[in-house]
């Protein structure tokens, strides 16, 4: 009896989950379903259309040819960012004096909206992967770097002092102390700079390359293909949204004992 | 309570982890004078650099003109009244954007973040719809707009609402519970409350907000002048691209970096001067 | 086994010095409990970094076990005030006991041993697996003490440790104080601002004057060597001794020599 009870409970909690989950997600696509094919409009496509579109534009060899070389271009920028941006970050942020002497150009740089190196780097490196790297690099690292930079600053004086006191230094020192006590803001440059990496390789590839997912996406637009355009963007969408939850994933991890204390300082 | 500083910002998808910075130690080894000294040093090492590398063949000037080129080029561009125009769309661009954005998230966040029902129910969409970059709607701003302002604002309008809209969410779900109960015993109604009590507790994460979407909004109006070709910096840029024009490519790029200094420099003042408060109630915390 | 000998410690600022510690000289033997108080502002803090070698005296010297100490010397292990701060967040109690131990190349075994051993005596060996943020403020207070103690020192230097604890708590950890020094045979060098607390963890309380700071007083503390919160502090003499380190106190903050120097 008391179990019967109990699975009812259980399901009603889940169907409760459920609907908070999916009922809006799901209200807003019936209203575009309904717009879309009640509108007139040449650009508006039903979502049954897109999803049927993305099957058949996706799932084939561009997959391979168009997609995961650019996901892989923007991956490997923006681990070349990651290391580059800490590796200097920490050596900054240990020095006052240098980091009062790079700080005004670091602080330019960081101001450039990075979009506009493509035209930049085109012109220097030539339209090539190493190029499209290069281009990600350049505009991931600086959140990375200024982040690590404030972080490895703030490490707490207490902390550094106790590390003193009973000799703990060399590797240990950095991996323990520093790199640990700027991991929140290391992450919170890596987050900002995953947003501009994805940015920057969407149109690093729309603008002058003859393969990848921006450039597919133009030409689907340019060729008034508005299915298939639609289903890139959903394409995109699905990327980010998936990165993004990878890296939460992590941030989870890496930074369970910030949650923590947080959570411990609230409570007091 | 948790102060949102500098760019810890960390809205998170899914959990409940508003922006905080944390409590600074004690402040840098050298005194003010010295530490600008340095900066200036720095500055001035960095462009004697960028003189220097092209005029000895070390990198060849095709590719970097030196310094002295690059900014009398920009020296000469801003006695063209072309040039300015270009950085009034730019701006035009930014600042609408960012304006729309901003009522539209602080009035949605506020209403959704005080409603725990609406809350629950549109989590999982603003899960979904906030990490689609928004470069992604390129194609259909294309179409919808053409090179049109419009095309820019849709653009910046994605990119900075959600990061206001979270952090605004963040900020009214961080209302001290006590402060909350104190305002409701004293008998004040609803949008007293939200006007005595939500909204100065929120202030700083809206600030944040601000600050994170501003720059976001920047990068996002040079990337629809540069892609789609709507007037602007962006454009110019691309323009002198095409036409080989290294030194004004450089230049533009420099003003480009000039105005994000601003914006970054103006956010920043303006969090200090609203927030003056409270960094002086971190301070006794900090003590 | 601690020698401090005219220790001055001399702060250049922009345009001013400022003179935090003027002379101090005195000396703590083996294995010797002393706790050292003076009104706030004393000078206490940055007396106890020169010790153990995180500033460097303007002029004088710190020996310990006949060493020179120039930097953080191997056989001290220091319990900071701030314990919230001195704590590593993202490593577990054990991680942060086990640490310092690891930098010493211990083998595996014995830092377990020490590890167990030292929770074992903070009375926090349940607690080995948790992380500092999820225990209150005494208990992290003691897992810093577990490290000191773990790292096997021969001295060990305390400041303030109990100023940001309940008053409750603040009793407990008193006398954790004194049955560890008991157990461990420790020289200990206690700093306060409480003088109540001085005297009865003490066997020796060393006066400070204001800043720029000499050694106001040193009270031999004659009490029995078994104390515990009721007896001592209600006792005849705990009174006395209280009230003649008090009036010390109150004459360093008037700024006048020492009424009776060094001798009870």
């Amino acid at each position: 009896m008391t179990l019967v009870i109990r699975t009812v409970r259980i399901t009603r909690r889940g169907a409760v989950r459920l609907t908070q989950l999916f009922l809006l997600p799901v209200l807003l696509i019936l209203l575009w379903w309904w717009y879309s094919s009640a509108s007139a409009s040449y650009y508006m496509t039903t979502p049954g259309e897109i999803a049927a579109t993305f099957v058949e534009v996706w799932f084939s060899e561009r997959f391979f040819v168009d997609v995961l070389p650019s996901v892989g271009l923007l991956l490997t920028g923006y681990a070349l960012a990651a290391v580059l941006g800490t590796t200097l970050g920490v050596v900054l942020g240990l020095s006052s004096r240098m980091r009062a002497t790079a700080e005004p150009v670091l602080e330019f740089f960081r101001a450039i909206p990075p979009p506009v190196l493509v035209p930049l780097l085109m012109l220097l490196v030539g339209v090539n992967t190493p190029m499209k790297v290069a281009l990600i690099v350049s505009g991931c690292i600086w959140p990375i770097l200024l982040n690590t930079i404030e972080g490895v600053r703030s490490v707490d004086p207490v902390l550094a002092d106790t590390c003193r006191c009973y000799g703990v230094r060399g590797r240990r020192w950095l991996t323990t102390l520093v790199l640990r006590s700027a991991s929140p803001q290391i992450m919170a440059g890596l987050r900002q700079a995953l947003a501009i990496a994805i940015i920057l390789m969407v149109i690093s590839e729309m603008f002058a390359t003859t393969s990848g997912l921006g450039f597919s996406i133009v030409q689907f637009q340019r060729s008034f293909a508005i299915p298939e355009m639609w289903s890139g963007i959903v394409l995109l969408g699905l990327i980010g949204v998936t990165l993004s939850t990878l890296f939460v994933q992590v941030e989870r991890r890496v930074l369970r004992w910030y949650d923590g204390v947080r959570a411990a300082a609230r409570d007091e | 309570m948790t102060t949102p500083t500098t760019d810890t910002a960390r809205p998170t998808t899914g959990s409940q982890r508003p922006a905080e910075g944390r409590v600074r130690g004690p402040g840098a080894a050298f005194p003010f004078g010295s530490n600008a000294l340095l900066g200036i040093a720095g500055s001035a090492c960095f462009l004697l650099l960028w003189e220097i590398a092209p005029r000895t063949g070390a990198v060849s000037a095709t590719y970097l003109p030196p310094a002295s080129e690059v900014l009398t080029t920009l020296g000469e561009r801003l006695l063209v009244a072309g040039f300015w125009v270009a950085v009034g769309d730019t701006l035009a661009g930014w600042g609408l954007g960012l304006a729309i954005a901003f009522t539209a998230a602080v009035t949605l966040g506020f209403v959704v973040g005080s409603v725990p029902a609406l809350r629950t129910f549109t989590a999982s969409t603003v899960e979904f719809l906030r990490p689609i970059p928004s470069v992604a709607l390129i194609p259909l701003a294309i179409l919808l707009y053409g090179t049109d302002i419009r095309s820019t604002l849709l653009l910046v309008v994605y990119a900075s609402f959600w990061q206001i809209y979270i952090q605004v969410l963040y900020g009214v779900a961080d209302v001290d519970p006590v402060a909350d109960q104190t305002a409701r015993s004293y008998g004040l109604g609803r949008l007293a409350r939200i006007r005595y009590v939500v909204w100065p507790s929120a202030l700083p994460y809206v600030l944040t907000g601000v600050r994170l979407g501003a720059a976001v909004a920047l990068i996002l109006a040079v990337t629809a002048q540069l892609t789609i070709g709507s007037p602007g910096l962006g454009q110019e840029i691309a323009v002198a691209q095409s036409g080989g024009a290294t030194a004004l490519v450089y230049a533009l790029i420099v003003a480009t970096g000039a105005i994000g200094v601003l914006v970054n420099v103006g956010v920043r003042a303006l969090e200090r001067r609203v927030l003056h408060w409270h960094t002086s109630v971190r301070g006794e915390i900090a003590a | 086994m601690l020698d401090v000998n005219g220790v001055q410690k001399i702060y250049r600022g922009k345009d001013r010095e400022v003179e935090a510690v003027r002379d101090l000289t005195f000396r703590l033997e083996e294995g010797e409990l002393a706790c050292l108080v003076g009104p706030s502002g004393c000078g206490k803090t940055t007396l106890l970094k020169c010790i153990a070698g995180l500033l460097k005296p303007t002029s004088g010297s710190v020996e310990v076990a006949g060493k020179a100490v120039t930097g953080p010397p191997r056989d001290m292990s220091v319990v900071f005030q701030e314990y919230g701060r001195s704590l590593f967040s993202w490593l577990t109690v054990q991680g942060n006991v086990e640490l310092p131990l690891k930098e010493k190349k211990l083998s595996k075994e014995r830092r377990r041993t020490l590890v167990t051993e030292a929770l074992e005596a903070v009375g926090l060996a349940d607690s080995a697996r948790s992380y500092p943020w999820q225990l209150s403020g005494g208990m992290q207070q003691r897992v810093a003490i577990a490290r000191a103690i773990a790292y096997e020192p021969r001295v060990l230097l305390m400041d303030e440790p109990f100023a940001a604890v309940d008053a409750q708590t603040r009793a407990d950890l008193e006398d954790l104080i004194r049955g560890l020094w008991q157990r461990f045979s420790m020289t200990v060098l206690f700093i306060t601002h409480d003088i109540d607390e001085a005297v009865y963890l003490g066997q020796r309380v060393l006066v400070l004057s204001s800043s720029p700071t000499v050694v106001q007083d040193d009270v031999a503390v004659d009490l029995p060597a078994e104390r515990d919160q009721l007896t001592t502090r209600s006792d005849q003499r705990f009174t006395e001794l209280r009230a003649r380190v008090y009036s010390e106190i109150q004459n360093a903050k008037n700024g006048q020599a020492a009424s009776a120097p060094a001798a009870t």
